[in-house]
């Protein structure tokens, strides 16, 4: 069931009416039925995966936080009969009892999620590297399998930590691991934040109701009105590598850049707005990402949960391990002081960039794709203190100006960037990137062959102003917050006027190819 | 005023307001069918009659081109109207009936069984010409599930703005002039054509694996027959007299074994060129797919002997309220010969 389907509209209509209707104690229970049943349209086999990652996540879980619970109670209890190295002894064989859960749970889920989507791959460079004819395996990939894992994730390594007191209700758990707004392309939520709001059974508020359906509309212009109509000639282009060269991948490029922001921050709109329909808050995922002067600033702004995810459960724990504690004291007794507390940095970095590739796809084209991100923001931070020099030596640095050219210099970076996004094989990005140089790639070229018609393009900048237009207008205020001081009239004729635009404009039904959301293959 | 009135009525009036930009827009974008492809309005005109009909004609193109009801009301004072669409397939034939039924009981129902080769819809257009036009019943609903193919959905047919949106590119001065109401384009479900073009050559005649219709079309025709029975009408079955697409003779030979065993009458009219009259070099205006008006009047006038000696049908034209309505209908009948005879140049 898409976000974009009369069928799930139907679904959240009764939903919603049934949730509203029920007694308060029984809405939490109500939503997790009807997420199931979400998740049951996508598959019923499916249910088996996310059942299993919410089971052993919750009781893995259950099991750590008593142990910390006994930890602490059996420490208070016989705090004058031991000493300190009996304490921090007894801490650490609990300790250790705790990370076997948890790395017996992790290699669970990490397991599955390894063998739905990568088993191929993995076969695939078997058979390429060493001549072997391995066979593919048939597994259809679990709906949001990329999504609720890592938040089953974080939530157990949060309850490992003692951030997070260990979930006691299977339901419960499931729910947030299963509540379906978020279960087709996140955010990455943490349980912290979304728990009270999930569990509280929330009443009927019709402004927080109204919101959040101004949101879904906000979602769903972006999506049908500009990514949909974009798709039509972004699917010409990379449908066809051979026939679609040089001016096509730049224009390409281009419009994918546009595209994928229009389609992954409406898909969350729409996320965010369903969930706040029901009066649960979920995160926010972007804030102006295309605003961003460098690349560092971009990946602060773009796809937050995600990033901060790879950050807090694999950057810290790696650079903070005792193999990584090892590694930078031979680094600086090799390399000196500066250098050698650099490269474990580096290290991590590596590898967490390789995830970050590895997460979005099952291809060396994502893996390449990471990996140029870290490799550009590593030389980035090597050659910090020379941009540093440069732009107290060249005036007008601080000014507005280079501020936009910064921002244009980011923007075509990243749309460079996510042709790697675009293409099967390494292969065809590279021989589309290289053809934008090839003089003979640029002789035919006929606009018409991407299948917009003019007004498609005009609705595209019309589309594309009112996105940057809310943009600049968010910078000092979110434009909801300041539609809601307005008077009646004028927010309604906003929202009437949105509607209109997204019913007649948009790309759906009978003729259009509906595109799923992209963010939903990663 | 009290603030909750105050509230109830805001959201009243904003509701109010939003339906009713809603329904503009939804009217604006929905196609008119009064130029070009027009058959896409033939079935909600059927609305506007006086239901008082002694016959009814229910089918594809081979009824509402092929027979002419002015005829039948000039010469045997019978009055009959066409209920068909393009491409109507059986089960929207069977549904098209039970919608007329709910209005009136026609004395004879004529059934075009050309339509008995297709058990499942081939296309979202014609689906839509032959659904859209309806009125709202359960046997609408019925002719929707029937049709739909694997791109439709049930909603867009409640709502033609979810189909249709994507017109507002090509809007056309059409679609503001008659944004409230459309012109007639047919008479009594006849769509005339005055224009000849002989019949020429066909694809050669393929034949076929196998040549049994379906369970699912027959089922509807099942379903025709004792829709008829129910509502006291008489069935009669035909083929009309296109010469393409194909009609097989173990086609014909099925039909006419069913219509044995069902006591009904089966007319094809193929057989019955030379009594008829059909000249297939002046009496056809796409090469013999489908008749002209001179084809249609010659197929109305023998038929219309039929129903008037065999079925008993009397001569209303001394009913003076139903000659005044018909005396309307055949001034634009005669105004539509004309103003075709001069679009196609005709003397």
């Amino acid at each position: 069931m898409v976000f974009t389907s009369y069928e799930f509209l139907g679904f959240l209509a009764v939903l919603l009416l049934l949730y509203y209707l029920a007694p308060k104690k029984l809405r939490p229970p109500l939503l997790l039925v009807g997420s199931l049943v979400f998740y049951f349209f996508a598959g019923a086999k499916f249910l088996i995966y996310i059942s299993v990652t919410a089971v052993t996540v919750w009781a893995a879980g259950l099991v750590i936080g008593k142990n910390l619970e006994a930890q602490s109670e059996y420490i208070k209890a016989h705090k004058a009969e031991l000493s300190q190295e009996e304490k921090k002894a007894f801490r650490d064989r609990e300790k250790r009892k705790r990370k076997l859960w948890l790395a017996l749970c992790l290699l669970l889920n990490l397991g599955i999620l390894a063998a739905v989507k990568y088993t191929n791959f993995a076969i695939a460079n078997i058979n390429g590297l060493f001549g072997t004819k391995l066979g593919f395996i048939t597994v259809a990939v679990p709906l949001g399998i990329s999504y609720y894992t890592f938040m089953a994730i974080g939530y157990l390594v949060d309850v490992f930590r003692g951030t997070v007191k260990a979930e006691k209700s299977l339901w419960r758990f499931a729910l947030f691991v299963s509540f379906f707004p978020h279960v087709i392309q996140g955010p990455i939520s943490r349980y912290g934040d979304m728990s009270d709001s999930l569990f509280a059974g929330n009443g009927f508020d019709r402004d927080r109701f109204f919101r959040g359906l101004e949101r879904v509309l906000w979602g769903f212009f972006k999506k049908l009105v500009i990514a949909d109509r974009i798709f039509i000639a972004v699917g010409r282009i990379i449908g066809d590598s051979g026939k679609f060269q040089g001016p096509y991948i730049l224009i390409g490029m281009l419009l994918y850049t546009v595209e994928l922001y229009a389609d992954f921050t409406g898909g969350i709109d729409i996320t965010i707005g369903v969930a706040q329909m029901f009066g649960v808050e979920v995160k926010e995922n972007f804030m102006r990402p295309y605003f961003s002067t460098s690349l560092k600033e971009y990946w602060r702004r773009w796809h937050i949960t995600m990033c901060s995810w790879f950050r807090d459960y694999l950057f810290y724990p790696v650079s903070t391990s005792r193999s990584m504690g090892r590694f930078t004291k031979f680094t600086k007794k090799h390399f000196g002081q500066k250098a050698g507390k650099r490269i474990p940095v580096y290290v991590s970095s590596f590898i967490v960039w390789f995830s970050t590739g590895l997460w979005h796809g099952a291809s060396w084209n994502f893996i390449v794709w990471g990996l140029l991100n870290w490799a550009i923001l590593m030389v980035s931070e090597e050659l910090e203190p020379l941009y540093g020099g440069f732009h107290k030596r060249l005036p007008g640095t601080n000014g507005s100006g280079y501020r936009v050219f910064m921002i244009l210099r980011t923007f075509l970076l990243i749309t460079v960037m996510n042709l790697f996004d675009c293409y099967a094989t390494l292969g065809e990005t590279i021989g589309s990137l290289a053809s934008i140089f090839r003089a003979s790639a640029w002789t035919g070229f006929s606009a018409a062959a991407l299948g917009l018609s003019v007004s498609d393009w005009a609705v595209i900048a019309v589309g594309c102003a009112v996105m940057l237009a809310v943009s600049l207008l968010s910078v000092k205020k979110g434009v909801r917050e300041r539609l809601a001081e307005k008077p009646y009239a004028l927010r309604f004729a906003v929202f009437a006027l949105l509607f209109a635009a997204t019913v007649v404009v948009g790309v759906y039904g009978v003729g259009y190819d509906s595109s799923q959301f992209i963010y939903t293959r990663f | 005023m009290k603030k909750p009135l105050k509230k109830i009525i805001v959201f009243i009036l904003s509701a109010a307001v939003l339906i009713g930009a809603f329904d503009l827009i939804q009217r604006l974008l929905t196609p008119k069918y009064v130029d070009g492809i027009v058959e896409g309005a033939f079935v909600k005109e059927y609305y506007a009659e006086e239901m008082d009909h002694d016959v009814l004609f229910v089918g594809d193109c081979e009824v509402y081109e092929n027979f002419s009801p002015v005829t039948l009301w000039e010469k045997y004072g019978i009055n009959s109207y066409i209920r068909g669409s393009a491409e109507q397939y059986i089960f929207q034939s069977y549904y098209l009936l039970e919608d007329a039924f709910l209005y009136e009981k026609p004395k004879v129902v004529v059934f075009n069984i050309q339509s008995l080769q297709f058990d499942y819809s081939r296309s979202e257009a014609y689906n839509r010409m032959s659904i859209e036009g309806m009125r709202w019943s359960k046997y609408k609903v019925g002719s929707i599930y029937a049709s739909m193919t694997e791109e439709e959905s049930f909603i867009e047919y409640v709502f033609p703005i979810l189909r249709y949106h994507s017109r507002w590119s090509e809007l056309t001065k059409d679609d503001f002039k008659y944004l409230f109401s459309q012109p007639t384009v047919t008479h009594n479900g006849y769509y005339m054509r005055v224009d000849a073009k002989p019949a020429g050559s066909f694809p050669a005649v393929k034949p076929l694996g196998d040549y049994s219709f379906s369970e699912r079309a027959w089922s509807y025709l099942y379903r025709i027959v004792e829709a008829c029975r129910r509502n006291g009408s008489e069935l009669i079955l035909i083929k009309a007299p296109s010469l393409y697409p194909h009609w097989y003779d173990e086609w014909d030979d099925e039909v006419k074994e069913y219509a044995a065993s069902e006591g009904l009458r089966y007319i094809n009219f193929l057989e019955h060129t030379d009594e008829i009259g059909l000249d297939y070099s002046t009496d056809t205006y796409d090469g013999g797919l489908h008749l002209n008006l001179y084809g249609a009047e010659k197929c109305a006038d023998w038929l219309g002997n039929i129903l008037s000696t065999e079925y008993g049908l009397a001569d209303r034209r001394s009913d003076s309220h139903l000659a005044a309505v018909w005396a309307e209908k055949i001034e634009a009948y005669n105004a539509e010969i004309a103003a075709q005879k001069v679009k196609y140049g005709i003397e």
